[in-house]
């Protein structure tokens, strides 16, 4: 197909379990994509963590567009898009710093960090002319939810909080690791590059099938206790909040274990410091029961993944080119949680992680796959016949069921056939 | 200092182990490779410039001695699937230049590097700054530090997994 699909079309691409290949390979797909995903729903930009400070800015991106998120004199968070009025020629050219104002260097015009025009050279050439017409352009609105910071580029349309839904409640779970209760975005990112379509990275993000076998060379030589959590005798569950958002559940697998920091492979002995300020902050009943339960293994459809103890941001660039973002939690006021998580992180993930690297080489062999035609389909029905619904009214299933999946596209297909 | 001609002596014993190491790398002679490390080992390749603090911030890798034989042991699993099958690789290995020699310690040593890789994905090029320190144990060279600081380092690169 290189015609994107009329809205009535969508449904012979996305069935109940299965979608068809050319999803993930179809440029105009992608295109279409762009415009009913990217630029209109919510998506993730950046931390306010990262622009601390009074002028200070940091450069992001939806999709292929660069963003500088800013924060202005008066303290607000700005998601101005990286082109110059005037010409088109890209204002900002460093990655993070702090400025009052951005000059583009084709033609000296100055532009404010809130988005104003404040000055172009040689003005007599403007006579007349209204400034406030010559704004950088901006991403239309911008909400944030306990620091996470979230753009759409529509008008109009549900609010931020309406759009999290219930995937809120894990993000609530999350800043409770902190005994200040706020997650901090401080250590840099890795950018890792894939050859892919950016959906195989969303799906895989809350698939429980594959880590015994993507992941079994780590497990087996690193003597880890995540392989079982993935097993077939494993209680945590695989959960659809709606809207596109997943998550793995792990906590029925770590409240089984009833040992606090189990689920980071510690235990409070090794963090004295950190045990100490989470009993202050919540006292001893509560503390421990965060510390069991640990942090979310969450997807937030299309783009943020808080991934326990990391947190990626999937940018899609083509159809067939994605980067991963991706950086360690860090928990406000927890100075020796903190160092483990980025030992860890590094580890992990990135180009070169004991993990991320072999997901990746997945993303890249699944793309080259599907370019076979035949079959036509994804077949995403594993766990279909034993989903269930929880106390809540969300569809849960067992770790490495298809729940998840099911769930991304039955989201995808109302936004790519709404209008 | 060391006298001109021990000092061209050296760089003739310095320029072979890193001919050696380079070559161990290509042929993905994992446990060779490992062998070539002190027990104090420090494996760094670092993101988003040359002169980050690889405590506070992300490193592309940052391996202690115990974590580069995790690394070594994952790639002789045969499951580690980005290097299964193995990218073929040759690098040159170049300016090599003797940076701090101070008798009786560890000497630094700097060179640069391009790799040519051949993977399922595609043909990748890399090209990378290297800073070693190197000591003499029991009769032989050994890395007890190398950096690798690539060339792009500050964009989005592609799955780095054969040894670097």
């Amino acid at each position: 197909m290189n015609v994107m699909p009329r809205a009535s079309q969508w449904g012979e691409l996305i069935r109940s379990d299965r979608v068809h290949g050319s999803l993930y390979t179809d440029p105009a797909i992608f295109e279409a994509e762009l415009q009913n995903i990217w630029y209109r729903t919510w998506v993730y930009v950046g931390h306010e963590s990262e622009v601390p400070k009074a002028n200070d800015y940091v450069v992001k991106s939806i999709g292929p567009q660069s963003v500088i998120m800013t924060r202005d004199e008066q303290g607000r968070v700005n998601l101005l898009l990286n082109r110059c009025s005037h010409r088109g020629n890209q204002v900002c050219s460093y990655e993070r710093g702090n400025a009052r104002s951005f000059t583009c260097p084709f033609h000296s015009w100055t532009f404010a960090n809130d988005g104003r025009l404040v000055g172009y050279a040689f003005p007599d050439g403007y006579e007349g002319q209204d400034k406030s017409l010559l704004v950088l352009g901006r991403v239309t609105r911008v909400e944030s939810y306990r620091g996470f910071v979230f753009g759409s580029f529509a008008a109009e349309g549900p609010t931020l909080r309406e759009h999290l839904g219930a995937a809120a409640e894990p993000i609530d779970r999350l800043v409770r690791t902190s005994p200040e209760g706020e997650v901090e975005i401080t250590a840099g990112f890795l950018k890792h590059r894939v050859k892919a379509n950016w959906k195989f990275i969303l799906e895989n993000e809350c698939d429980g099938y594959h880590p015994a076998f993507v992941h079994s060379s780590i497990f087996g030589v690193a003597d880890s206790a995540i392989g079982k959590l993935y097993g077939g005798a494993s209680t945590a569950l695989t959960r659809d909040y709606g809207g596109g958002h997943t998550e793995i559940d792990l906590r029925p697998e770590f409240r089984k274990r009833d040992v606090p920091m189990s689920w980071f492979g510690t235990t409070t002995e090794r963090l004295p410091d950190y045990t100490a300020r989470m009993n202050a902050a919540y006292g001893e009943r509560e503390a421990r029961e965060i510390m069991i339960d640990g942090t979310p293994h969450v997807m937030i459809f299309p783009n943020l993944f808080i991934a326990e103890i990391q947190m990626f941001v999937i940018q899609p660039l083509a159809v067939d080119d994605s980067v991963q973002h991706v950086t360690a939690l860090q928990f406000k006021g927890a100075p020796d949680l903190n160092r483990r998580l980025r030992q860890q992180t590094m580890g992990s993930v990135g180009p070169a992680g004991f993990l991320l690297a072999d997901d990746s080489e997945m993303y890249e062999r699944c793309h080259r796959g599907v370019l076979a035609r035949n079959p036509e389909w994804i077949f995403l029905g594993r766990g279909e016949k034993r989903e269930r619904t929880d106390e809540l009214g969300f569809k849960v299933g067992h770790v490495t069921d298809e729940v998840p999946s099911r769930g991304i596209w039955r989201h995808y297909r109302k936004l790519m056939e709404a209008r | 200092m060391l006298s001109r001609e021990s000092s061209s002596t050296l760089l003739g014993a310095v320029t072979a182990f890193l001919y050696k190491e380079a070559r161990l790398q290509d042929e993905h002679q994992y446990e060779a490779w490992e062998a070539l490390w002190t027990d104090d080992g420090v494996y760094w390749v670092p993101a988003n410039g040359a002169d980050i603090d690889p405590e506070r911030e992300m490193s592309i890798i940052y391996d202690n001695r115990s974590r580069i034989a995790l690394r070594v042991r994952q790639l002789m699993t045969g499951k580690h699937f980005t290097q299964t099958p193995q990218s073929r690789l040759r690098r040159l290995v170049s300016n090599i230049e003797l940076l701090d020699q101070q008798a009786g310690g560890d000497i630094a040593v700097g060179s640069n590097s391009m790799i040519f890789e051949s993977s399922l994905r595609d043909d990748t090029i890399w090209a990378a700054r290297n800073e070693y320190r190197l000591r003499h144990v029991d009769g032989e060279w050994r890395m007890a530090y190398k950096k690798v600081t690539l060339v792009n380092n500050d964009k989005a690169i592609y799955t780095l997994s054969f040894l670097v």
